[in-house]
């Protein structure tokens, strides 16, 4: 693979598994809010 | 305080003596181990005679993590470390203690395999002063941050899995200097031998202060 | 003075909650994100020139020094909500600790991978024993043990003593990992150029830099607020399911029982 195709990479995989990372925190956020009752789901 | 340590140090190297697990497998696996690197690396070579530090050092960190989850590992059998929080002794002192008895324990272990890599591996000794002091601060080191980890793993089933996980990476900068210190001693490598030396007393300050801070809240809670 | 009767005659609705974990701070520190990761790009990507020694392999250290410094930023957070757990023993420092642990795992790990693209361009293999990598093994080893540790089902208090002991320790050696890997990896290469903010940088390579740099920092913010959220809802899941077991434990005892205590 060329530099470019590497960097490409770097640059792609950063984010991809950043963002995928990032996703699955707020999915998970979604999912667990339902789960508890109002009043109790921040902490402030 | 020091009284305390010593009666905790006292009871752990009686207990290990009358139990003999030390002797009886410990110290067998070590050289057990010294072997299997033979096996692996083909005396012929030339790369066993290269590599007696880091092969050494290796030999001692295995072994190391076996004496750990036996000292520690009666303890939560038996409740001994209830019956220590419950004694009244400050958590240092108890600390302190236990780090004492390893360091007798690790100390014969190196002996051990001290002689077994003069014979095996053909080591000479250069600087002996050297290699003690590397092996001092080294054995230190291990068993000051061996005890916290030690304590922390001691009431969980998966101790045997989780000690090893913990205190390896932990113990990296331990190998590496203990490696480049007895590189200098053994086969009188160019460099500053003492200066590994000074890191590793850095680390086994270090974790002699934070464990001593450290072992109140791991005995109450952990 | 009286609430005015709803005009439908019902009840007024029970005050509910948050359905996610986001808030208006977040979707203020998300939109920055955004915009920051967008300029990023152009930057890092097109608009800064390639570097006199480093070519155009300087466009992965765009990535690489943001990575690296969240990491580290996590885990000195990391390291200050277990001392200040120790401290206080409230659950916030616990669950921050946590939290910030986790997210500094995976910085790492995207450290060690663009370390290791870096490294394929450049050296031709995708590893090798240099300073900045084999410290960021060590240090990623260790936390993971931080993850280990916490995923044992255990009482609470317990838990998080744990974890603090772990964050604390692992702390500690940070620096002693770099300095023990700096003099035994410094003796056989030079100074690494990897992962540095070299003074030499100039215009618009700087900019790349310092974007990036403050981008990932902004994204680490958002990640903890987020990922603290969710340790919290966790918590709170699992106080619920052990109230509706006590409950119909209850519920249970109020039907006669054969046996009778002594």
């Amino acid at each position: 693979m060329s530099t470019t195709g590497y960097i490409v990479l770097s640059w792609v995989a950063t984010f991809a598994i950043g963002g995928g990372y990032a996703l699955s925190i707020v999915l998970r956020g979604r999912k667990l809010s339902r789960a508890v009752p109002p009043e109790r789901r921040r902490w402030m | 305080m020091i009284r305390d340590a010593a009666l905790v140090a006292a009871k752990d190297l009686r207990l290990e003596l009358r139990a003999r697990v030390g002797m009886g497998q410990v110290l067998p696996f070590a050289v057990l181990v010294l072997l299997l690197f033979a096996f692996a690396l083909d005396p012929d070579r030339g790369v066993l005679e290269r590599a007696t530090p880091g092969l050494f050092w290796v030999g001692v960190l295995f072994s190391s993590v076996l004496v750990l989850q036996r000292s520690f590992g009666v303890e939560a059998e038996d409740g001994i470390l209830d019956a220590l929080r419950l004694s009244g002794m400050a958590p240092a002192a108890i600390f302190l203690g236990k780090v004492a008895a390893l360091v007798v324990q690790l100390a014969v272990l190196e002996v051990v395999l001290g002689v077994g890599v003069v014979v095996f591996y053909d080591a000479q000794p250069a600087h002996a002063p050297l290699l003690l002091s590397v092996a001092a601060t080294a054995t230190l080191s291990i068993a000051a941050a061996g005890s916290v980890y030690g304590a922390l793993s001691a009431r969980l089933r998966s101790r045997d899995t989780l000690l090893p996980m913990l205190l390896l990476p932990l113990l990296a900068p331990v190998l590496i200097s203990a490696t480049r210190g007895f590189e200098v001693g053994l086969e009188g490598h160019a460099g500053g031998g003492w200066s590994w030396v000074a890191l590793l007393g850095v680390f086994a300050t270090l974790y002699l202060a934070l464990g001593a801070f450290l072992f109140r809240p791991l005995l109450e809670d952990a | 003075m009286s609430t005015p009767p709803n005009r439908s005659g019902h009840a007024p609705p029970v005050a509910s909650g948050p359905e996610s974990t986001s808030s208006t701070g977040t979707r203020v520190l998300g939109a920055a994100a955004l915009v920051g990761l967008a300029l990023s790009v152009v930057y890092g990507l097109f608009v800064s020139p390639p570097d006199a020694q480093l070519g155009e392999t300087i466009r992965m250290i765009y990535t690489h020094v943001p990575t690296v410094s969240v990491a580290y930023v996590a885990f000195v957070v990391t390291a200050v909500s277990s001392a200040m757990y120790l401290w206080k023993r409230t659950e916030f420092w616990d669950l921050l600790g946590a939290s910030s642990a986790e997210i500094g795992v995976v910085f790492f790990v995207l450290t060690i991978l663009n370390g290791a693209l870096w490294g394929k361009t450049t050296w031709g293999v995708f590893w090798r024993w240099e300073p900045r990598l084999t410290t960021s093994a060590v240090l990623l080893l260790m936390y993971i043990g931080y993850l280990a540790v916490r995923a044992v089902p255990a009482d609470t208090r317990v838990r998080a003593t744990r974890c603090a002991i772990v964050g604390l320790v692992a702390v500690v050696n940070i620096p002693i990992v770099h300095k023990a890997v700096d003099w035994w990896r410094g003796l056989h290469q030079g100074r690494t150029v990897l992962g540095t903010i070299d003074p030499e940088m100039g215009g618009n390579q700087l900019v790349a830099m310092y974007l990036s740099l403050a981008t990932g920092l902004v994204v680490f913010v958002w990640m903890l607020l987020h990922r603290f959220r969710v340790a919290y809802l966790v918590e709170r899941a699992a106080d619920a399911g052990l109230e509706e077991a006590l409950a119909e434990r209850r519920a249970e005892r109020g039907t006669p029982s054969v046996e009778v205590a002594p």
